[in-house]
């Protein structure tokens, strides 16, 4: 319950309002170990602590990724943090994207806005492991052009032929070559089979609930989509009761949920 | 070589009508297709038809005074561009500019106006199959109006 | 009814039981003392008894009762005589010494710029003893165990003080108004996890305690102070106090179907109608002795070099406990009181196996509108009754019943 000192090797800014941490253990060469989706407690030193996903590769327990948005005291007091400086790390917590389960099948992830950072680590393993699955398609909402979150590597992504990659804005100025549209309008013509694929959806709840309507129409079952849900936290562990959603603590029994255990709470107000 | 009417037919908005109305709406329809850059119709003009996009991309815009031209929304191979016909005064409310070159299915508004009226029951199929395209629409306007993705940190 | 995970079991140790003289009372608290241990016990403090650290008997509240009702409590003067524990829980509970309303984790110490080392925490606990724990305090100390010290996750400075706590027990002999632990199995009567048992004995010029042995650690102090073993006509007067208590317990709540009950009511209008009285003051999750929220709080000196994380107890009442970025999840006071009343007697059940109350009636007594737990849920059966039944007057009666 300790954080344990990371040391910043890089802070990369993404967009206007979000950054991205590499990290690596300042006491040396001890590795982290994680599964996509998991998240960790970040703190900064007497400002506070905040669960971030992380975002980087899986396979590279070396460093250490998060991407967060400066939103708050603690991200904001992040923001300002530079290479070298330290950050107190609690982790890996919570349940992970269902990469092995998913093995075999179509996979469609569906993100919204900064909620493809804790995407991006399970976009890492199947592509290092693209022999496991058949589709994988990403269809990605930003607000506009400019808040489109790993730029570049999704570019490389959309060269590639083996991850069909579909972004769209809410708004564009002209000159902006790609969709305009809301996220759920690129699930009805994505190219997966519905019947077999699994869909990976991470954004904010109200964008959650209208994908996973929209995968619902396209036949996708409840069963087959999981979503990666946010609450306050503290502890990480269960005990601070602030993350509850109805009997589920999402620090430890998500933050992914396979959709028909939460069903019943996810429309529901103020739960 | 495909004639339009199996074009027709095969497009996701025409997919399940009857032949008889679909001989009757190829009466209005032809080829069309504009290149990169190209305006298909501009904000105030006379709506006078609608395209079945096969290919390309189309980008809807609107110019603010002080904040530029923005893109409301794209439509694709499979959408349907345009519906100002269909209700008066009949003109376009916005720009019509082509992202990627389109090839499309023009249909005239006038002529598939007065079939509707001759034969009803044409009219409502080509009518519900435009309410399920607006609802679409306007509830995707409504969720860009929501600015969803703001809301996680 | 509660499975004992974490608790010796007590019945095997001793069957025979003991009597303390009420006047040899202090012998038990100094040979304790002498075992290195804490007493906390009950005494009055800012008109209310409550658990301290008490070294002496005559610091109990001796010839004090309480009246206890929905909003009201009044510690007032026991016509009985000078007795020791006839007056039923006060605002405070044990959790307040397993589990401190606001303590430290840890330090960390800026080295340089840009730099920290973290410091744990090096706690020097006392090793508590309880005296005078109900029944339903028991069983909320074992609720609690399944909190801080589960298979997942076994919080550090809960075991700290939990581990080396001894319990002396007390059967209650006078319920208050709010008691509703027969509803729950909990009360009022001891019946394990406890090192002693007592129950005080008064009247007929006899004043004693009976004792109940529950762990080796018990049998060994009963041994040291000597106790004679207790006559049969004793075990019976203490035994007839108790059943006496557990009649005139006449609070209830209805647990069948419970869980399903509040599951199925979180649209009910209901939670509105106890919205306009719940101030969400959260009083009642700071008395409970269950209630396991908590928050942390950052803080530094004033040069910046020193940080400090401070744990502290929260509750699901407050706006901000449920705040993420710019905004609360729970804003409207009725989806607050839901939380808690759901949370405690039906989520509670899939989370740890248990309802998380046990019936002791402080949330009622220490609410300032006098919102009574048991009374919300009678008053949510009624409303799914009165939507059930048809519109015939004479079935309503009865679903009302």
């Amino acid at each position: 319950m300790i954080p344990c000192p990371f040391r910043i090797r890089t802070v990369r800014r993404e967009t206007q309002d979000t950054f991205t941490l590499e990290l690596e253990p300042a006491g040396g060469s001890e590795r982290f170990a994680f599964k996509p989706g998991q998240f960790n407690m970040l703190y900064v030193f007497g400002v506070g602590e905040i669960p971030i996903s992380i975002s980087g590769d899986p396979a590279n327990a070396g460093v250490l990724m998060h991407t967060t948005r400066e939103v708050g005291t603690v991200t904001k007091a992040m923001g300002r943090l530079k290479r070298g400086d330290i950050i107190g790390v609690r982790g890996p917590f919570g349940t992970p994207w269902p990469v092995q389960e998913a093995e075999g099948a179509d996979v469609v992830i569906v993100a919204g806005g900064i909620g493809l950072a804790p995407l991006r680590p399970a976009l890492y393993h199947m592509l290092a492991h693209r022999d496991r699955y058949e589709k994988i398609v990403l269809l990605y909402g930003a607000r506009t052009p400019s808040d489109i979150l790993y730029r570049r590597e999704l570019q490389r992504w959309r060269a590639q032929f083996d991850l069909e990659v579909h972004i769209t804005v809410d708004r564009a100025m002209s000159g902006w070559r790609g969709n305009v549209g809301v996220v759920t309008s690129l699930i009805p013509r994505a190219p997966f089979d519905p019947r077999s694929a699994v869909a990976l959806v991470c954004g904010p709840e109200i964008m959650m609930r209208f994908t996973v309507l929209e995968l619902q129409r396209r036949g996708v079952l409840p069963s087959q989509i999981y979503i990666s849900m946010e609450r306050n936290m503290k502890c990480g562990v269960g005990i601070c009761g602030h993350c509850q959603l109805g009997h589920c603590f999402v620090c430890k029994d998500g933050p992914v949920f396979r959709y028909d255990r939460i069903e019943h709470l996810f429309e529901r107000r103020e739960i | 070589m495909r004639t339009l009417e199996t074009i027709l037919s095969e497009h996701p908005f025409f997919k399940g009508l009857p032949e008889r109305h679909l001989k009757v709406i190829v009466g209005c329809a032809s080829n069309v297709s504009f290149g990169e850059g190209e305006i298909i119709f501009r904000e105030g003009e006379e709506a006078n038809c609608f395209y079945l996009i096969r290919q390309g991309r189309v980008a809807l815009e609107v110019y603010a005074a002080g904040v530029g031209t923005i893109t409301i929304q794209t439509l694709d191979a499979g959408d349907i561009l345009g519906w100002s016909w269909l209700v008066p005064p009949y003109r376009w409310h916005f720009d019509a500019r082509v992202v990627e070159p389109v090839r499309a299915i023009a249909l005239d508004g006038e002529c598939l106006r007065r079939k509707c009226e001759e034969d009803h029951d044409l009219g409502y199929e080509l009518l519900k199959r435009f309410a399920e395209i607006i609802t679409q629409r306007l509830q995707a306007t409504r969720l860009q109006l929501l600015d969803v993705y703001g809301l996680r940190s | 009814m509660l499975e004992e995970l974490f608790m010796p079991q007590s019945e095997a140790v001793s069957e025979k039981r003991f009597i303390l003289p009420a006047g040899q009372f202090q012998r038990l608290f100094d040979a304790l003392h002498q075992r290195g241990y804490q007493t906390i016990a009950p005494t009055l403090l800012d008109d209310a008894i409550v658990y301290e650290p008490v070294d002496s008997v005559s610091e109990l509240p001796i010839g004090l009762t309480d009246e206890q009702r929905a909003g009201a409590y009044r510690v007032k003067r026991n016509p009985e005589g000078r007795t020791f524990f006839r007056y039923t829980v006060g605002p405070r509970s044990w959790k307040r010494y397993l589990y401190p309303p606001r303590q430290r984790l840890w330090q960390a110490e800026r080295n340089g710029d840009g730099r920290f080392h973290v410091l744990a925490e090096q706690e020097d606990v006392p090793r508590y003893a309880f005296i005078g724990v109900r029944a339903c305090e028991l069983s909320a100390i074992q609720i609690q165990d399944r909190v801080f010290l589960s298979e997942q996750y076994q919080d550090e400075h809960y075991r700290l003080r939990r581990e080396n706590a001894l319990l002396i027990a007390v059967n209650c002999t006078a319920p208050s108004g709010v008691c509703f632990c027969t509803s729950l199995g909990t009360g009022p009567r001891v019946r394990d996890s406890f090192d002693l048992a007592l129950t005080e004995v008064f009247g007929n010029n006899e004043h004693f305690f009976l004792v109940e042995v529950g762990t080796e650690r018990g049998a060994s102090l009963v041994e040291e102070l000597g106790l004679p073993v207790a006559a049969d006509q004793q075990c019976q007067m203490a035994e007839a106090l108790i059943d006496s208590a557990e009649q005139r317990i006449l609070k209830r709540l209805d647990t069948s179907d419970l869980k399903e009950l509040l599951y199925r009511n979180l649209d009910s209008p209901h939670w509105e109608e106890v919205a306009k009285r719940c101030l969400t003051c959260s009083n009642c999750t700071m008395v409970c002795p269950t209630c396991f929220c908590h928050t942390v709080e950052d803080v530094t000196n004033l040069q910046g070099t020193v940080a400090e994380r401070w744990r502290q107890w929260d509750s699901c009442f407050h706006v901000d406990f449920s705040y993420i970025h710019g905004s609360a999840v729970r804003i409207s006071e009725a989806s607050r009181y839901r939380q808690w009343i759901t949370h405690k007697l039906a989520s509670w059940q899939d989370q740890f196996g248990v309802i998380g109350c046990v019936g002791c009636g402080r949330c009622i007594t220490w609410c300032p509108v006098g919102i009574d737990i048991t009374e919300e849920v009678r008053a949510l059966r009624r409303r799914e009754g009165s939507r059930a039944a048809p519109a015939s007057p004479k079935e309503e009666n009865h679903a009302n019943a």
